[in-house]
């Protein structure tokens, strides 16, 4: 499994002369394999003498630039570039001088089990930034104390009379030592036991600055190597003919033309998943191996095939609200429960309660799904776009039957993530051809595969109930959704803990209504379901933000100041999801405010024009917006101006938080207008771009400001925030221009009716 | 036999002519700066010029580029000089990537069409797909870019 490493370590030495150095204590320790350490007895110093390496994270090259392993995945959100800042920043160099480069999977057994190597790998729940905050700052100091320890040697010193500064010790008498000259010696030291001292946040010279992302040049210049551009010697390439039928069999099976097309290498069954487990691979399918894609795609054209139809042939969206409807009408799981809600909705002065519907959704990343694989006999080869490295391990060794240390798993940038890619079932998949063809495969996804085989977003009916006092005060709130949730087939899920994936007991407005009720419904269904960029908080957002819209119109009060109202001044409340420990109301009560001033909310506006905000709580961030439209006589929508602010605590980097808020805002823009997966006859119907329309830039407004509020010194991930708000702004500007009220997503022609 | 000019370099081409353009740049040749999106011209993230025109090239048959000159990604500027990737690069328009090619590609396109392209012109002559939404920066970067081709500073 070091294969990769070696390369790594090779390429610094031959390429630049270089040596590595430093690496946090942590990743030295425990983390080491047993069979090399033996008891824990020997020091780092030990082991780099044995190995002439000193680390994993840093190398400082010959000419004085330094390049920086990053552990965890790119998806675009930017932590490529953010974690080295870290690096950098306590490592002391110029960040200009810094180059980056992606390491693969580490794993390592120890007598506890298998334990990282590098840190934990994998990026989901916006936790790539904050999983490494502190981590990757250590990295950098440890290794800037090396080197100065090796610079006090040798000018017969004390630490204490040197400092660092832009890639050089020097000594308070003036004289400088470059990190290159100092590297030997510094990579011989003994690491120094204790966490470092790290930097004063004030004191930042990279962290907190605009930092343009390290790869772009290679990016502009199409030099970056995403999953599907891997290419390796003898590869061939597949695509697989899936079932339609979430749970179909083949029935028949004809290749007798696809073996005949020059090229095509070879045909393979792939075996469905267990119908009722959790999913290895999605669906069954027929592997067409050949020479190059277009030929596997022609080879795939010619197969006949005969599925059958499974359990579930008769489901349809149609069957699926029915469903809801139904269910909402009998009484569900109550999984939290306040005071006495049916009391005090019942003696309110006025009650409302309102249905709100949210489809189900693909990931639809510009990089379909893809893998390469060499399977062996007694190795793997692996090479994946994914957000979770040791999923696709664990899958590759579930289908191989290889150890995990036998499995070498290599990550590439990944042309988007939003979640797709946490699951693995396409390394499954990738291994499962390349181990029935004996050849190293590249596994590629049409468009089509990629839209009708997916971990689709859930889909569900939101029923919001809250009954308000004379004030129009919401005293008695109950959220009611019944949903085709996440936990689906997940392992070791029971089905009365499936709601927790898709309610987040402790989201506002909970903790601030006495009389509080959250209750669920399990609804079947066979389409498969995963995380979706800002998982749950994507479809309840929408439901939460637009009633509490609709009670500020009925009881006549300005949307803003009802919100303000209920989110209340700044303090800090228990939050237990993920995102806590704990939740700032206040903090999300100045963003809202902060929108609403600049798109000057109560600005009176003409006929068919309106404002509408929204504001919500993801994942440790807040982040609120404010749009402003005008719809036509013919129910024509223009989104005339957007206002997006986030609160992320501290923007590390904020040319990343900005592209992220303004990238979550479009993704839920382009979402909330356009998209949605229906199903018809138990399959998905929508197969591409022209019925799963992405946005388009024309769709994106001119007059569009996004708005970084920074807080304290702690930062969280941004990746996530910036899209919940953005649909029930859009729907109460949608209102407040035509009094027309959008319950149902996506947004579509509901307009023209 | 298919003959015709990728970044300047005569290519001979034996395979099927119906195969696409982009399959025969990503598989033959090795150039898989362009990309694979949708298959059906709906994304542009294949976007190359042949003789100097953006055409999505998943839906080229590679007979239709006979005799032409093409130029992909990488034979915009291997250095990134090019004024659109200098453009692209100022701005940090990139979030995954995976699309920014081919939309560099189209804008080159459009800046040939439209020197000094108004909102309207690039809402209506760039249709090229980005999941991750990069479409703020792209816009900025394209005016941008316009102004650098007009002798702006490079900054």
């Amino acid at each position: 499994m070091n294969l990769t490493r070696r390369k790594f370590v090779v390429a610094g030495l031959t390429g630049t002369g270089a040596l590595l150095v430093g690496a946090p204590l942590s990743i030295f320790g425990a983390d080491q394999p047993t069979e090399k350490l033996g008891s824990t007895g020997k020091t780092l110093n030990d082991a780099n003498q044995a190995s002439d390496q000193l680390g994993y994270f840093v190398t400082i090259n010959r000419d004085n630039t330094v390049t920086i392993g990053t552990n965890q995945p790119e998806i675009g959100q930017g932590n490529m570039t953010t974690l080295p800042m870290l690096v950098a920043e306590e490592l002391e160099v110029d960040f200009a001088t810094v180059s980056v480069e992606q390491l693969p999977l580490g794993i390592v057994r120890t007598k506890e089990g298998m334990r990282w190597k590098y840190g934990g790998q994998g990026v989901g729940g916006s936790t790539g930034l904050t999983g490494n905050w502190t981590f990757m700052r250590e990295v950098g100091a440890r290794a800037r104390m090396m080197l100065q320890q090796a610079a006090a040697n040798q000018w017969e010193t004390d630490i204490s009379k040197t400092r660092c500064e832009l890639g050089f010790v020097v000594h308070s008498d003036g004289r400088r030592l470059a990190y290159s000259q100092l590297i030997h010696a510094a990579s011989r030291l003994p690491v120094v036991e204790e966490a470092p001292q790290l930097k004063d946040v004030k004191d930042f010279r990279i962290a907190g600055k605009i930092q343009p992302a390290v790869n772009g040049m290679d990016i502009v210049t199409g030099k970056t190597r995403f999953g599907l551009d891997t290419r390796q010697p003898n590869m061939k390439y597949a695509v697989i003919a899936r079932s339609p039928f979430h749970d179909g069999e083949l029935l028949k099976l004809d290749d007798s033309l696809t073996r005949k097309i020059p090229g095509v290498v070879d045909v393979i069954r792939i075996e469905r998943p267990d119908p009722d487990g959790p999913y290895l691979n999605l669906a069954a399918g027929v592997a067409v191996v050949a020479d190059s894609t277009w030929i596997a795609m022609k080879g795939r054209e010619a197969l006949k095939l005969e599925w059958s139809k499974g359990t579930y042939a008769d489901e349809s969206t149609a069957s699926f609200d029915r469903q809801c409807e139904s269910l909402l009408k009998t009484k569900g799981q109550v999984v939290r429960s306040d005071g006495d809600f049916s009391k005090t909705f019942e003696s309110a002065d006025r009650v409302f309660q309102r249905t709100y519907k949210t489809p189900f959704l693909s990931h639809a990343p510009l990089e379909p799904q893809n893998c390469y694989a060499e399977v062996r006999s007694d190795r793997c080869h692996v090479i994946a776009p994914t957000q979770m490295p040791s999923g696709v391990s664990r899958a590759v060794a579930a289908v191989t039957g290889l150890d995990r240390l036998d499995i070498e798993v290599e990550m590439t940038r990944v042309g988007g993530g939003f979640g797709r890619r946490l699951t693995a079932d396409y390394a499954a998949e990738a291994a499962m051809i390349s181990k029935a063809s004996e050849h190293p495969i590249q596994l590629v996804w049409s468009r089509e595969d990629d839209i009708k085989h997916d971990f689709y977003r859930p889909s569900g009916v939101h029923q919001m109930k809250a009954g308000v006092d004379a004030e129009g005060t919401p005293i008695a709130w109950a959220h009611r959704l019944a949903s085709a949730g996440k936990y689906y087939r997940r392992a070791n899920v029971p089905p009365e803990g499936q709601w927790e994936a898709d309610l987040y007991q402790d989201d506002f407005p909970a903790n601030m209504i006495a009389d509080f009720e959250l209750e669920y419904f399990t609804v079947k269904s066979s389409v498969p379901r995963g995380s979706w960029r800002a998982p749950a908080h994507n479809a309840n957002a929408f439901a939460v933000q637009s009633f509490i819209d609709e009670i500020a119109h009925e009881t006549n009060q300005d949307p803003l100041e009802l919100r303000l109202r209920m989110l209340g001044e700044s303090r800090e409340i228990d939050y237990a999801n993920h995102g806590g420990p704990k939740f700032n109301p206040g903090r999300l009560a100045r963003l809202a405010k902060f929108v609403a001033e600049k798109i000057d909310h109560r600005k009176p506006r003409p006929a068919g024009s309106g404002v509408g905000l929204a504001c919500h709580f993801t994942f440790g961030g807040y982040a609120a917006h404010a749009v402003e439209v005008s719809v036509g006589s013919t129910g024509d929508l223009r989104i005339d101006r957007i206002v997006g602010a986030i609160d992320c605590g501290y923007a590390v980097n904020p040319s990343a938080v900005e592209a992220q808020m303004q990238g979550g805002t479009i993704d839920g823009l382009s979402t909330a207008l356009n998209l949605e997966i229906t199903v018809e006859s138990g399959q998905i119907e929508q197969g591409n771009f022209n019925d799963y329309p992405l946005l388009q830039i024309a769709g994106v407004p001119v007059r569009f400001e996004t708005h970084v509020l920074e807080w304290d010194e702690n930062p969280v991930g941004v990746g996530e925030m910036g899209l919940p708000s953005i649909a029930p702004a859009l729907t109460n500007a949608i209102f407040n221009a035509t009094g027309k009220r959008i319950r149902e997503l996506p947004i579509k022609d509901q307009l023209k009716a | 036999m298919t003959g015709f000019k990728v970044n300047g370099r005569q290519i001979d081409f034996d395979g099927d002519d119906d195969t696409p353009l982009l399959w025969v740049l990503r598989d033959e040749l090795g150039l898989t700066g362009t990309k694979y999106g949708c298959g059906i011209g709906q994304c542009g993230a294949c976007t190359v010029h042949i003789d100097g025109k953006a055409v999505r090239s998943c839906m080229t048959p590679v007979r239709a580029a006979g005799k032409s000159d093409i130029t992909t990604i990488e034979g915009l500027s291997s250095d990134g000089s090019h004024p659109v990737q200098q453009a692209w690069l100022e701005l940090d328009v990139a979030q995954c990537g995976y699309c920014q090619a081919g939309q560099i590609m189209a804008t080159v396109d459009l800046l040939n069409k439209f020197p000094e392209p108004t909102d309207r012109q690039i809402d209506q002559n760039l249709t090229n797909r980005c999941r991750c939404g990069t479409y703020v920066r792209i816009r900025k970067a394209i005016h941008r870019a316009a102004e650098i081709n007009r002798g702006g500073d490079l900054t």
